[in-house]
């Protein structure tokens, strides 16, 4: 038998490469259970038509996921009510790869546009911190000579540190923290306009998420989390 | 026309359809589900009032349109964006040929709009200057997600794409509508990126393009578009009925908007019957960006809201606007720039 928390803490670390927050957080998860080692877990989006290329990273990492616990020997992974769950459900279930389970249709496997995902989270967990620090009383020309060892210990810093290891750049406690998504330095002049865009990133985001939670509340009638707030 | 605190506003509703999605003519599946997305959407977003029952919103009547958009939405005029989804619906979903009955009887309400698919190549060139031939059309509504047998999308880019904007230019349909959806070919790219847009737009500088939804779920990339690019403009359809559920997100999306594209080239859109254009109207002219944000977004004039809610479409499609609820400056439209140095990288 597997604690059930054992199973939830694995499809936490499992997110949505779109909005960048876990699985479980966006009640993408609707059934859970395991049987001597077996474990099935249902997956729902917020939408019949939900893009397919990050369904299938879901479902897969999902499986990836479940399967590194310990004393689970089987997982299966459903996806309910999508247009490709059919294609998806046995491409994972089989263990192909993107392109062989949309055969014709993808003509690559999907670490590029893992990566591109990446990338805009870091920038959006950046500007996140970087609004922290400027709120904390930090002057916005002492972000170009921030460093890591400077950051204060705080759930924004803690995002950011995560997603910048993610991308493998430079952990080194001297190394600047206001960065490209690639690592480069940006030059004082230029962080005005990085953090501006930055934002633009996060204001995008922040719209696909709250959307996403209330069309899957309003998909499966649970309660909205982003209803309306006037 | 809508007038409040002493103010008139000429009201061109940038997007509306006329579908049907009834299940006699739903094709399959995917047409159900469909159009169960959509009703999920206006669901969702719309105020309790506003919600129809599934099978009103399923096909609705010519009826129910001319009393939505010019008897109570204060729409003066309403451009239709067909949207054909022909794998999906047999009779299409929402066809020019469907539009054409009501532009037909009502020639001032509507600007009825077309569209092609580059994947017919030559055929479709040829059809598609049949059409417009036949309707004499300003503008084409693109969907690059729409599924066409095995295809599932296309891009600006694509060869027969750019022989179709070729013919956009000659024949004069310069108004070029662009709704990206969740697939593309190939399906490991992105299918809401609209870089494509982009390079389209440099190529044809004589062509206006009109990013639907603002580039949602991609406004980034909309944005970083619409800065460097004079000709690309924004559709605020599916963006609009935030003001209702979450309207200090609506303010930051509307202060993007004018920080990065300026208050001349973001066009108003109800995307009827997902939404309807009255509520949408009344709290816009109402809506306010809340003070505490002003320092950052600034404030929402009435001659901004002018511009957003007409004035600019009109301009786009040479409709006279009356006198008296024209913008007679050009805006802050901001400074055309080079790239900004800030990628999100390769």
């Amino acid at each position: 038998m597997i604690e059930r928390a054992a199973l939830v803490a694995a499809l936490s670390k499992v997110r949505d490469p779109e909005l960048d927050e876990p699985l479980t957080d966006l009640g993408f998860v609707s059934a859970l259970g395991e049987d001597e080692g077996r474990v099935t877990a249902r997956l729902r989006l917020p939408t019949y038509f939900c893009a397919p290329n990050f369904a299938y990273l879901m479902v897969a990492d999902a499986k990836t996921a479940l399967l590194s616990i310990p004393g689970v020997t089987e997982v299966n992974v459903v996806l309910e009510d999508h247009f490709a769950s059919d294609e998806i459900n046995s491409g994972v279930g089989a263990n192909e790869s993107f392109r062989a389970t949309f055969e014709g249709l993808a003509n690559d496997e999907l670490g590029d546009l893992r990566a591109l995902f990446n990338r805009k989270a870091f920038l959006v967990r950046q500007e996140k911190l970087c609004r922290e620090v400027l709120d904390a009383g930090g002057h916005p020309e002492d972000l170009p000579s921030l460093r890591l060892a400077d950051l204060p210990s705080s759930r924004a810093a803690e995002r950011y540190l995560e997603r910048r290891a993610e991308l493998g750049l430079d952990m080194s406690p001297g190394a600047p923290v206001v960065v490209t998504a690639n690592g480069t330095r940006i030059a004082g002049t230029r962080i005005d306009e990085h953090l501006r865009f930055a934002r633009t990133i996060r204001i995008s985001v922040e719209g696909n998420a709250g959307l996403c939670r209330g069309l899957l509340a309003t998909r499966y009638g649970t309660p909205d989390p982003e209803g309306v707030t006037t | 026309m809508y007038e409040k605190d002493g103010e008139k506003y000429f009201i061109v509703d940038g997007h509306i359809h006329w579908w049907d999605a009834s299940p006699e003519n739903q094709k399959n599946k995917y047409g159900d589900g469909f159009i169960r997305c959509f009703y999920d959407y206006h669901k969702n977003l719309s105020p309790k009032e506003y919600v129809w029952p599934l099978e009103k919103y399923q096909k609705y009547s010519q009826e129910d349109l001319m009393h939505d958009l010019f008897e109570v939405g204060y729409v003066d005029v309403g451009i239709f964006q067909p949207t054909y989804l022909s794998d999906f619906y047999v009779e299409g979903f929402n066809t020019t040929e469907r539009d054409a009955v009501l532009k037909e009887k009502h020639p001032d309400k509507f600007i009825l709009n077309t569209s092609f698919d580059p994947r017919y190549e030559q055929q479709g060139l040829e059809e598609f200057e049949e059409k417009v031939r036949r309707w004499n059309p300003k503008g084409v509504k693109l969907y690059t997600a729409e599924w066409k047998g095995d295809s599932k999308g296309w891009k600006l880019t694509d060869e027969w794409a750019l022989k179709h904007l070729q013919k956009c230019l000659d024949l004069g349909v310069t108004n070029i509508h662009i709704h990206k959806g969740p697939t593309i070919w190939p399906l490991n790219k992105d299918a809401f990126d609209v870089s494509d847009v982009d390079d389209a737009a440099t190529t044809f500088t004589d062509l206006k393009f009109i990013v639907e939804h603002v580039g949602l779920p991609r406004l980034e990339d909309f944005c970083w578009i619409a800065v460097q690019e004079p000709n690309v403009f924004g559709g605020l359809a599916v963006a609009m009925p935030f003001i209702h559920t979450r309207p200090r997100y609506f303010a930051n999306l509307i202060g993007e908007l004018l920080y990065w594209a300026g208050e001349d080239r973001i066009l108003f859109s109800s995307d009827y019957a997902l939404w309807q254009p009255k509520w949408l109207v009344e709290m816009f002219v109402d809506f306010q960006i809340p003070e505490d944000m002003q320092s950052e977004l600034g404030e929402l004039t009435p001659n901004i809201k002018r511009k957003i809610l007409g004035v600019n479409a009109a301009r786009l499609y040479d409709i006279p606007i009356p006198e008296g609820m024209d913008v007679a400056d050009e805006g802050t439209t901001p400074e055309i720039t080079d790239k900004p140095p800030v990628p999100v990288g390769t």
